[in-house]
């Protein structure tokens, strides 16, 4: 087990380190205007470019450009050339309210995704199953930011029931904090809840024609008992995983729905960057959730070995 | 016999399909006696596995049409409630299923399973007690080193010990009638034999009522009692061990027979087989569903036979053939031995 | 069901590909979301129909200083306040049918068909793409061993962590500006096949693998190891043994991911980098009603309606399809919105077994 997870943590590195370089690549080679022009963005007096082609270093080499903007992003000091401020600091400070909103949305959409897909796969077939798969598809099919417009409009501005934008310190005041996110919760939630719902409901399906829910029937167990120490267990399974690279996935921001609530987080701010052509923040918006993406992914395999002996153990006997 | 253990009667199951309604048990009977093996013999699709899930009621469900009595020591199992049913799987009776990777969990370890059997109809049983029960019945299965392979996952195990561990879990409650449903196809021949010498001695041992599902005469031969043949969801021959392989009644069961490669005979040319395939159940020929497969086939056979006994001194050896008992004993021989030609076209 | 009835031995000549039409046509759920899609593509087709005899304008045509006829009444399109006129359905002749769109007084219907046609557009070739790209990769990656199933494999795990989202967004302000230039061809930055290329190209590794897990399977079985043993040479066994077997998938996966893509671009349009004007979406559309949502909410439900049903339809069928074409199929790509939607990089529903 130990290498393994070695083994993991390196290739983590690697694909992070990959993760830089196409970063890189994308917004200093690829596209075919001047990077310093760009960098500075809206206010370029022929100054600024030439500071700034000094500072990163375009008139070096390509690997040594590399090399200049990793030890920028490291050691905390990228400015952003808009705001004037440490983009490290700003990420910082997003933190509490992308994290708030993915937790929140999490518990709901798993606690409902499970409850749905689960009832589905029960009653198989029946009205209950059809409703609930067409809420989860319709659920699964409607854009994000326009489902947040309804509500915002109908819910927030038309009838004031919620705030309509904002993000309360959880320290502050918990009550206001819940209030400010309900609507973004549920925004969020709506997706990932049709989804999870259906890969549940299929899972169960598939697990419930296995023969060893048929050996546990034959043992005379309870109908509750196979339904939770067989089915469950291995249903919930490829749900875990899925989950950890979702989750993995949303740290890094969710930025339509950050944007359009105006959270602050982590997501508005990458929005606001690049409404506004601000490349420092981007890049390095985008490493902090590459590497969220990556770590997640690794404890996911990690928890699916653990999960299942057959992985865990590797297959010995024969 | 005195008072049978099992009863089965009429025994009718259906299953809706996508495709319309298809039979797949058509009227079994048979009785069982304490202690006595029974084998099922058929090809795949001939029922034999639905009539033995049926047994315990694993194909209830709301596509399937389940008609006739099965009753166990006079109690009555098709219409029992789902509690009783709970009572009597794993307590009275117990089964053992073809594919002993699949029919165990993988991800827990085989002493949980089995000490989950044995709690699901003795709840108060401790963790310490269901694990020491555990590995006295791994041993009794003659699995060595059973106090550390307890802990072991289903994947850690061979296939034969696996199937050993699935009969050791069967019987963890004692029930007087275990149901084998295809136990050693799934498993190297040599393995196989070793399987088969278990059953045999907890047979022995214990007085374990056995009914034994396969589609091999070899298997049939090793261990069973009585016989019962089956052929596209019907019995088309029933009767004792010798009354099946040295007077067998019907050409199926001679088309069985003939298929077996024996040591004691010459080496056949082509490996002889019963020529055609099983019909499909969705589309029963008339009369007698092995017409089309019958080099003997004559006229009355668009007539279904009834299962009778036909012989005179043989009252329980019961078959569905229409051709009269000299004509089978002529008919049956091909080159000197039972067997059955392919039918003239 | 714990005993499976005896599977289906239907007439001889039933192949799989006439099994699974079969099994279709049973579908009437799916059957009839494939009607609704194909409703959508004919009301979408049907836009210079409308311009041209109807509203007798085009998507981009403005008209803010007019006035037009309702009930022989004479009224503004963009009153002073700028506020546009709002649904007019026949009250006009049809013009003006769904109202204006903004300020700039542009007919909402008649853009709604064209953004269709770009939204359907962009969604369809993008998918093209990406299981084009996703199939030969899958393959390749999945039948050689080697070095190249690594170097793939790695590839597209490089991709997978960025949040795709950014990544799209990030990709379409770089190319928005100054244009892609490729194998000698230049791309300006407000053509078509930027998005398309992004949306296309980005989505790849989310279908590649689970493509390549399909092929990892599919190479263990007997007919493969039969080719090989007659002599069959590695293009052969992966496109004419491994490929046919995988068609089923794949339709299924372009299905959904025409759905997702559909998604995806209204996300990115919306933010404005991805359907740059002249040309507009119903995400664009999306974009410029949000503006205007507490007086005239309509100008943002419509075209999100349309997407939601458009993606809808895709999404049953596209199950429906999966079902009859294999009902046991444990290989998921399912559409996540959560990829378009929230700038996070959702997930293709991985479920294959010990991966």
């Amino acid at each position: 087990m130990g290498r393994f997870v070695a083994r993991r943590l390196l290739g983590t590195i690697l694909v992070l380190f990959a993760v830089s370089v196409l970063t890189f690549l994308i917004f200093n080679v690829v596209p075919n205007s001047d990077p310093a022009q760009r960098m500075a963005g809206k206010n370029a007096t022929p100054q600024l470019i030439e500071s700034i082609n000094e500072e990163w270093g375009f008139n070096d080499s390509l690997p040594q450009q590399y090399v200049t903007m990793m030890k920028k992003i490291f050691s905390g000091e990228m400015i952003s050339y808009e705001g004037r401020e440490p983009v490290d600091d700003r990420i910082v400070e997003g933190i509490p309210a992308t994290f708030s909103l993915c937790i929140g949305a999490a518990v709901i959409w798993m606690f409902f995704g499970i409850l749905f897909g689960y009832l589905s796969a029960v009653k198989a077939g029946g009205w209950l199953d059809t409703t609930l798969t067409v809420v989860a598809v319709a659920g699964i099919s409607m854009p994000v930011f326009w489902l947040a417009a309804i509500l915002l409009n109908y819910l927030a501005y038309k009838t004031g029931i919620f705030p309509s934008q904002g993000y309360v310190e959880l320290t502050e005041n918990p009550l206001e904090w819940a209030y400010h996110l309900v609507l973004p919760w549920i925004t969020l939630a709506v997706l990932y809840l049709g989804f999870y719902s259906r890969v549940l409901r299929s899972t169960m399906l598939d697990v419930m024609n296995e023969d060893y829910v048929r050996t546990a029937r034959a043992k005379g167990l309870s109908e509750r008992r196979v339904m939770g120490k067989h089915v469950m267990r291995n249903s919930l399974i490829p749900i875990i995983t899925l989950f950890g690279l979702d989750f993995g996935a949303l740290l890094g921001g969710a930025i339509l729905i950050e944007a359009i609530f105006n959270l602050n987080g982590i997501g508005q701010y990458a929005e606001e960057s690049l409404a506004n052509f601000d490349l420092p923040p981007i890049m390095a918006i985008t490493l902090f959730g590459a590497f969220f993406v990556v770590l997640f992914n690794s404890l996911v395999d990690i928890a699916y070995a653990y999960l299942d002996p057959r992985i865990r153990l590797g297959t010995s006997a024969q | 016999m005195s008072e049978p253990l099992l009863s089965v009667d009429g025994l009718r199951v259906g299953f809706v399909t996508e495709g319309g309604r298809v039979q797949a048990v058509d009227g079994v009977s048979f009785e069982l006696a304490p202690g006595e093996v029974l084998a099922i013999v058929g090809e795949s699709g001939s029922g034999k596995s639905v009539t033995a899930q049926t047994l315990i009621g694993l194909t209830r469900s709301p596509n399937s049409r389940i008609e006739g009595s099965v009753r166990l020591r006079g109690e009555e199992l098709i219409d029992a409630g789902d509690e009783e049913l709970r009572e009597v799987r794993g307590e009275q009776i117990g089964m053992v299923f073809q594919d002993p990777m699949t029919s165990f969990n993988p991800v827990y370890r085989i002493g949980v399973q089995i000490a989950e059997a044995i709690r699901a109809h003795r709840p108060q049983t401790r963790k310490a007690a269901g694990r020491e029960r555990a590995i006295e019945l791994l041993d009794s299965v003659g699995i060595p080193n059973a106090a550390q392979r307890v802990d072991d996952y289903p994947h850690e195990f061979s296939g034969g010990m696996r199937q050993r561990a699935m009969i050791a879990m069967a019987l963890a409650l004692e029930p007087d009638l275990l149901i084998a449903d295809e136990p050693t196809t799934a498993l190297d021949v040599t393995v196989q034999a070793q399987i088969l010498a278990l059953l045999a001695r907890l047979n022995r041992e214990r007085n374990l009522a056995t009914i034994l599902i396969t589609h091999d005469l070899g298997v049939v031969a090793e261990v069973a009692d009585r016989v019962l043949v089956m052929y596209a969801g019907r019995v088309v021959e029933r009767g004792t061990l010798d009354e099946i392989f040295y007077d067998p009644q019907h050409p199926y069961t001679w088309g069985l027979l003939g298929s077996l490669t024996r040591m004691d005979r010459e080496r056949p040319e082509r490996l002889p087989q019963i020529s055609g395939a099983p019909p499909s159940l969705r589309s029963l020929p008339e009369g007698c569903s092995f017409r089309p497969r019958c080099p003997h086939e004559f006229g009355r056979c668009s007539e279904l036979p009834d299962l009778e006994a036909r012989l005179a001194d043989a009252p329980s050896h019961l078959d569905r053939c229409w051709l009269r008992p000299e004509e089978k004993r002529e008919r049956r021989l091909v080159e000197g031995e039972i067997g059955l030609e392919s039918p003239a076209r | 069901m714990a005993v499976e009835p005896i599977a289906d031995s239907g007439p001889a000549d039933s192949g799989p590909w006439r099994l699974a039409l079969r099994r279709l046509r049973r579908n009437r759920v799916a059957l009839g979301f494939l009607g609704l899609f194909v409703a959508i593509v004919v009301f979408v087709l049907a836009a210079p129909l409308w311009a041209d005899h109807v509203a007798h304008t085009g998507p981009n045509a403005t008209h803010t200083l007019e006035k037009v006829t309702v009930d022989g009444e004479k009224r503004e399109v963009v009153n002073p306040e700028g506020k546009p006129i709002g649904p007019q359905w026949f009250g006009a002749d049809g013009k003006f049918f769904l109202g204006a769109d903004s300020r700039l007084g542009r007919d909402e219907m008649v853009r709604l068909m064209y953004g269709g046609r770009t939204s359907l557009i962009v969604g369809v070739v993008s998918a093209l793409i990406t299981t084009i790209l996703a199939t030969i990769l899958g393959l390749l990656a999945g039948y050689y061993r080697g070095w190249i199933d690594p170097v793939i494999s790695r590839s597209m795990d490089v991709l997978w962590a960025f949040p795709v989202f950014l990544l799209s967004i990030a990709l379409g302000i770089a190319l928005a500006v100054g244009g892609l230039e490729v194998l000698g061809v230049h791309i300006s930055g407000g053509s078509l096949w930027i998005p398309i290329l992004i949306i296309g190209v980005v989505m790849v590794p989310y279908m590649a693998r689970p493509l390549r897990g399909e092929v990892l399977a599919l190479r263990e079985k007997d007919f493969v190891e039969a080719a090989v043993a007659q002599g069959a040479g590695s293009a052969r066994i992966m496109f004419g043994e491994i490929l046919p077997n995988l068609w089923s998938t794949v339709i299924v996966f372009f299905t959904l991911n025409v759905a997702n893509n559909m998604l995806l671009e209204a996300g990115l349009s919306y933010l404005g980098v991805g359907v740059q004007p002249p040309n507009s979406s119903w995400g664009t559309m999306i974009a410029t009603g949000n503006n205007l949502i507490t007086s005239d909410p309509l100008l943002t439900i419509i075209p999100g309606t349309m997407i939601l049903l458009t993606v809808l339809a895709l999404n049953v069928f596209g199950d429906g399809l999966r079902d009859a074409l294999d009902p046991k199929s444990k290989v998921r790509f399912e559409a996540h919105a959560g990829v378009a939607a929230t700038g996070a990089a959702g997930t293709a529903g991985l479920e294959e077994l010990g991966r």
